[in-house]
């Protein structure tokens, strides 16, 4: 119950902040929200770690992490550098 | 509480701040920073919490994914932008899907709550990682339009059934039902495929930010699967953020998300009979040369260019830059329009002239440039089509009828620069090609701006 309290207030601050993105920032907010969604990293870490379990659990867990971490930093650094481009000039 | 639940939150609390820095480009690097401190914190308390035994496999995939990871952020071009993201959706679901199978065959066994976390977990993982893959190829090019297959509604109601009947069957015995779990993510995968499948290209952007979001729910199943509130979080906000962008390309496009997914095609057979053909713009439409234009620029005092994704597909983002900056320098007022779904992501075709930097200042949306063009004197419409059309302002009859457009056509010129009259996407001629303010410039984008710029340098 307490997880559910928690995800429905998150959905809430999520939907507050995001609807103030500029339409300009869609494309990095997209890819910054795939960062973000790397997150999962956390469980594979979880899975791929835990004791005494199985290879075959060991293994699934090694490939969560690797797609996770594609994520993460394919995502964050993707997103600075288009950040970037709308930074290095002003009018 | 715990102390990694503290760091969770302190990592929640940076991925919120850092949403919000992209709430302008100034600040925005600095929020992107701030997400992947948050990130770093969550990894590296997850490293030290105490049921994290083996630390071999976790290096391993932290090494090759990163690795994989710094290759495609340094090597992807802009304009394969949509791809990227489209594929990294599919990698979040993929990992969610990995993750709830892992932790079954890991702990095997728990509460009917656990249960059906662990299903949502899987089942829209599956669906994520599929639906992408498809999503992906579709901007490939490999199958660029809507494909039908034989009773395709049978199918979906099929798998939607058999999803229905192995969750029921998994969550009434987890302990043994580890089979079920495993056919309903295979089920999943294949229902993945059949949903996106038959979605066209047009409506792609709606269809990757659904699964943007559709990643991050992935991910907060996951986390009620763990009771990891770090996870729930952050599945929360991606979620929350895909829907929200879904949203505003449904009403860009003045399509319903349901028509989306499961309408097929923009326009309808019964429309595709009535729309006509090359007659429409046989004798009316009014062609020019660079020299013509160049003069009309010459004596305007304020532009406006309306780039389209034909733009970026002509690589004429650089010279477009090149023609407003000449322009600027004589004085000239010169902003650029953008449609929401001027490109093929949301957002991307600022993307695109950013990179190719045009001042982001410059870049106004839709409802904001409108109410200018009738103080316009030249508009330029580069590269685009149905986002201009006059007729789904006027003409209730049109198959785009209500979808917000940029009204060029009240500016005093329009010149339309084009390499045919070939069709946008949905497939209709565009009435502003035939108005009496404008004037078509046949050729190459990047061509005919070079052409362009010279002209106008040459007066």
């Amino acid at each position: 119950m307490e997880a559910l309290i928690i995800f429905v207030l998150a959905v809430f601050i999520g939907y507050e902040v995001i609807t103030k993105v500029p339409p300009t920032l869609h494309t990095p907010l997209m890819s910054g929200s795939n960062a973000i969604s790397g997150i999962a990293v956390i469980g594979a870490i979880i899975c791929a770690g835990a004791d005494g379990a199985s290879w075959f659990a060991h293994f699934l867990g090694f490939i969560a992490v690797v797609l996770a971490m594609i994520n993460i930093v394919g995502g964050f650094m993707v997103t600075d550098r288009m950040l970037q481009m709308f930074k290095r000039k002003k009018g | 509480m715990e102390w990694i639940n503290l760091a969770y939150l302190v990592s929640a609390i940076l991925f919120i701040l850092g949403l919000k820095g992209l709430g302008s480009p100034r600040s925005a690097p600095r929020g992107n920073l701030l997400g992947a401190v948050g990130m770093l914190i969550a990894i590296v308390a997850t490293l030290l919490d105490k049921g994290v035994m083996s630390y071999t496999w976790i290096f391993a995939g932290i090494i090759v994914g990163s690795a994989i990871g710094v290759v495609m952020a340094k090597r992807v071009q802009m304009t394969q932008m949509p791809e990227m993201v489209a594929i990294f959706n599919g990698f979040g679901g993929a990992a969610s899907l990995v993750v709830a199978l892992s932790t079954y065959s890991i702990v095997s066994g728990g509460n009917t709550t656990w249960a059906i976390a662990l299903v949502l977990s899987a089942l829209i993982g599956a669906v994520t990682l599929t639906g992408s893959v498809v999503a992906w190829a579709k901007l490939q090019g490999y199958a660029d339009k809507a494909m039908t297959v034989p009773n395709q509604g049978l199918w979906r109601a099929g798998l939607v059934l058999a999803v229905l009947i192995l969750a029921v069957l998994f969550v009434r015995n987890p302990h043994g039902g580890g089979f079920y779990l495993f056919a309903l993510s295979v089920v999943a995968l294949g229902l993945g495929i059949l949903l996106v499948i038959a979605i066209g290209g047009a409506d792609m952007p709606v269809v990757i930010a659904l699964l943007n979001s559709y990643s991050g729910l992935a991910a907060a199943a996951t986390g009620f699967v763990l009771n990891n509130y770090g996870l729930i979080i952050s599945g929360a906000l991606v979620g929350a953020s895909g829907i929200i962008l879904s949203q505003i390309m449904c009403k860009a496009m003045n399509r319903s998300l349901g028509a989306v997914l499961f309408g097929g095609a923009m326009v309808s057979e019964d429309q595709m009979t009535s729309i006509p053909g090359k007659e429409f713009y046989e004798g009316k439409v009014k062609s020019c040369g660079a020299e013509e234009v160049a003069m009309l620029l010459e004596n305007a005092q304020k532009v406006i260019f309306a780039p389209g994704y034909g733009l970026a597909v002509a690589q004429a983002q650089h010279v477009t830059q090149e023609l407003a900056t000449v322009l600027e320098k004589q004085g000239i007022d010169v902003q650029f329009a953008i449609h929401p779904v001027a490109g093929r992501m949301p957002g991307h075709m600022n993307v695109l002239l950013a990179e190719a930097e045009v001042p982001y200042d410059k870049l106004v949306e839709m409802d904001n440039i409108n109410p200018e063009f009738s103080q316009t004197d030249v508009t330029i419409v580069l590269g685009a089509n149905d986002v201009t059309n006059p007729a789904a302002r006027d003409d209730p009859s049109s198959p785009i009828y209500g979808m917000p457009i940029l009204e060029v056509d009240k500016s005093r010129t329009v010149i339309v620069i084009k390499r045919s009259l070939s069709p946008g996407f949905a497939g209709i001629p565009n009435q502003l090609f035939i108005n009496d303010n404008t004037l078509m410039l046949f050729g190459d984008a990047k061509a005919v701006l070079q052409d362009l710029t010279r002209a106008v340098n040459e007066l």
